[in-house]
């Protein structure tokens, strides 16, 4: 079924056309169009780097509005450990609990305790020496995107379990089903730090069982949030996540709490894309058993829809999670098994990038871009409008016309 | 033997973080060809393998890829040292590199074996003094 999810869109009004979104974009999907950024959704991956380099706030992020909240009788609320570093002073984690049933929640499920399952669950699968190694985590869904969209031969190494922020969903759900709220009450919504999050999450629902009734915006309630929070004196133990699932907000936190030795935990586009290549040549081949990877600087707390600065989130989670004792929560503890985890199915590599679906016809066509590539500069100055000179000569192979190039006019 | 995509490229001798700048060039081609990702990975680790070792032993040299619809084959060609003893030099394990190279993690002895593993076709001319030549073919 081919529905496409924004999750970034452009208004038109603040965009001056200049180049930056484009040459961050780490899958060459924005080109610059009669003086306008347009994102080439097949292309995406939802990383937020547009929305983060763009400087005149042009991009802007999608995700569901606060108000769909009031629209069920049983409301959810899984925050992601990342929302615990938003704010000044938080000593103890239940102040954020309280602050969301206040805002009008029958029961919050941290998605820091999903974590903790989804580490018990790796572990579990990590005895398996049948999983290609390394291993590369698919907590962070633009990651598995980017490889399923450009790292076909990487795709046998992704672990296949479920991100946190879905087995919150699907374990809340089943714990409020066998509590006895009707399945049309539940209204379940995840308070995502990016739009990654909120495009997995949504696009999940489109073939399997419905889990997620809506992904918000951190940055979104956080105001309302605070507010809430600052009325609230003694809050109440409910807490149930513990230090190892609230370190899955900042790089480094997951590959930690499986307790590994010979990892790596790596963030931001352009060390994705150099250490992804790596591992794609061989190189890590033996040489590491597990691999995490978080497309922002820094893990969730780099996510665009956050509202402190990454890094100092990240010392205020620190602070936060020493004073956290709760041992992390196992599968056992919860009934549940490594079924619940795994994928239902493989997700199919993108073919997005294929020139086309004959391989010959593809082969044309590369011959051509071959032949544009020894016209062209090779400064990918990024004036035609494509972010290099290669991906000019592609799509003008692909959607026809003539090379446009400054450089080319020069010379005439 | 048909029409094919020749792409050539200079392996900088100098340094070891540009080798598998043309595996990487290369990869992106098959990829946009619709080649299998198995395929890909094979080629990519071979040609990565031939790179360094133009960068470990040789200062360098070129490498020309030829692609066509149902295979790929390599021409890794320098002018460096050479190789004595082939046979010797196959073998998994054994290599000259320097104690400087093996402390970068490379020089395991485990290029050419793995070249030989992931590709159909593997030839290896040699002169002492001269250079190398190794040819490669993969099929997908």
């Amino acid at each position: 079924m081919a529905v496409t999810l924004k999750t970034v869109v452009l208004d038109s009004e603040k965009c001056i056309g200049c180049i930056t979104c484009m040459r961050r974009c780490p899958t060459e999907a924005i080109r610059i169009e009669n003086g306008k950024a347009k994102i080439l959704y097949d292309k995406c991956i939802n990383c937020g780097e547009c929305v983060r380099s763009c400087k005149g706030g042009a991009k802007r992020p999608v995700y569901d509005s606060f108000d769909l909240v009031a629209s069920y009788k049983y409301k959810i609320a899984l925050p992601s450990p990342s929302l615990f570093g938003q704010f000044n002073n938080l000593d103890d984690p239940n102040y954020v609990i309280e602050g969301l049933l206040a805002l009008g929640f029958d029961e919050v499920f941290e998605v820091g305790l999903a974590a903790e399952l989804v580490t018990d669950c790796t572990k579990k699968l990590m005895e398996n020496k049948d999983l290609a190694r390394p291993v590369i985590s698919t907590a962070c869904p633009a990651v598995a995107e980017l490889i399923l969209l450009k790292f076909h031969e990487l795709a046998d190494h992704m672990l296949p379990v479920y991100a946190p922020a879905k087995i919150a969903a699907k374990l809340a759900k089943k714990q409020a089903l066998e509590k006895g709220v009707p399945a049309d009450d539940i209204g379940i919504f995840f308070i995502s730090p990016c739009p990654a999050k909120v495009y997995s999450l949504h696009k999940e629902e489109v073939s399997e069982t419905k889990y997620i009734s809506g992904v918000l915006s951190q940055s979104d309630i956080y105001f309302r949030l605070v507010d809430k929070m600052n009325k609230i004196k003694n809050p109440r133990k409910l807490g149930k996540c513990g230090y190892s699932g609230i370190g899955w907000g900042s790089s480094g936190g997951e590959s930690n709490s499986l307790g590994l030795g010979n990892y790596i935990h790596c963030s931001g586009t352009r060390n994705i894309l150099e250490l992804l290549k790596e591992m794609s040549d061989g190189k890590l081949d033996g040489g590491a058993d597990f691999v995490e990877m978080n497309m922002c600087p820094g893990g969730c707390v780099g996510g665009v829809l956050n509202v402190e600065n990454p890094f100092i989130a990240r010392n205020k989670m620190r602070q936060l999670a020493d004073k956290m004792k709760i041992p992390p929560a196992t599968m056992a503890e919860y009934g549940l098994d490594e079924s619940f985890f795994i994928w239902d199915k493989v997700p199919e590599p993108s073919t997005s990038f294929q020139l086309d679906k004959n391989r010959f016809v593809a082969m044309q066509k590369l011959m051509k871009v071959e032949e544009y590539l020894k016209k062209l500069p090779g400064i990918d100055c990024g004036a035609c409008g494509a972010p290099t000179c290669r991906c000019h000569a592609e799509d003008v192979v692909m959607n026809g016309g003539t090379l446009d190039c400054v450089k080319l006019e020069e010379r005439k | 033997m048909g029409e094919c995509i020749r792409l050539e490229y200079d392996v900088d001798g100098t340094n070891f973080s540009s080798a598998g700048n043309a595996s990487e060039s290369v990869k992106r081609t098959l990829k946009q060809m619709g080649v299998d990702a198995a395929s890909v990975r094979r080629v990519a680790i071979a040609m990565y393998e031939g790179e360094i070792n133009m960068v470990i032993h040789a200062h360098g040299g070129k490498a020309v890829a030829e692609i066509y619809p149902d295979r790929i084959e390599i021409c890794l060609q320098d002018s460096g040292p050479g190789i004595a003893d082939i046979d010797l030099a196959m073998k998994a394990g054994y290599s000259t590199a320097t104690e400087n190279i093996r402390s970068l993690g490379f020089g395991a002895g485990m290029g050419l074996p793995n070249m030989k593993k992931y590709s159909d076709e593997m030839r290896i001319e040699s002169t002492v003094g001269v250079g190398t030549t190794v040819f490669l073919r993969i099929n997908f």
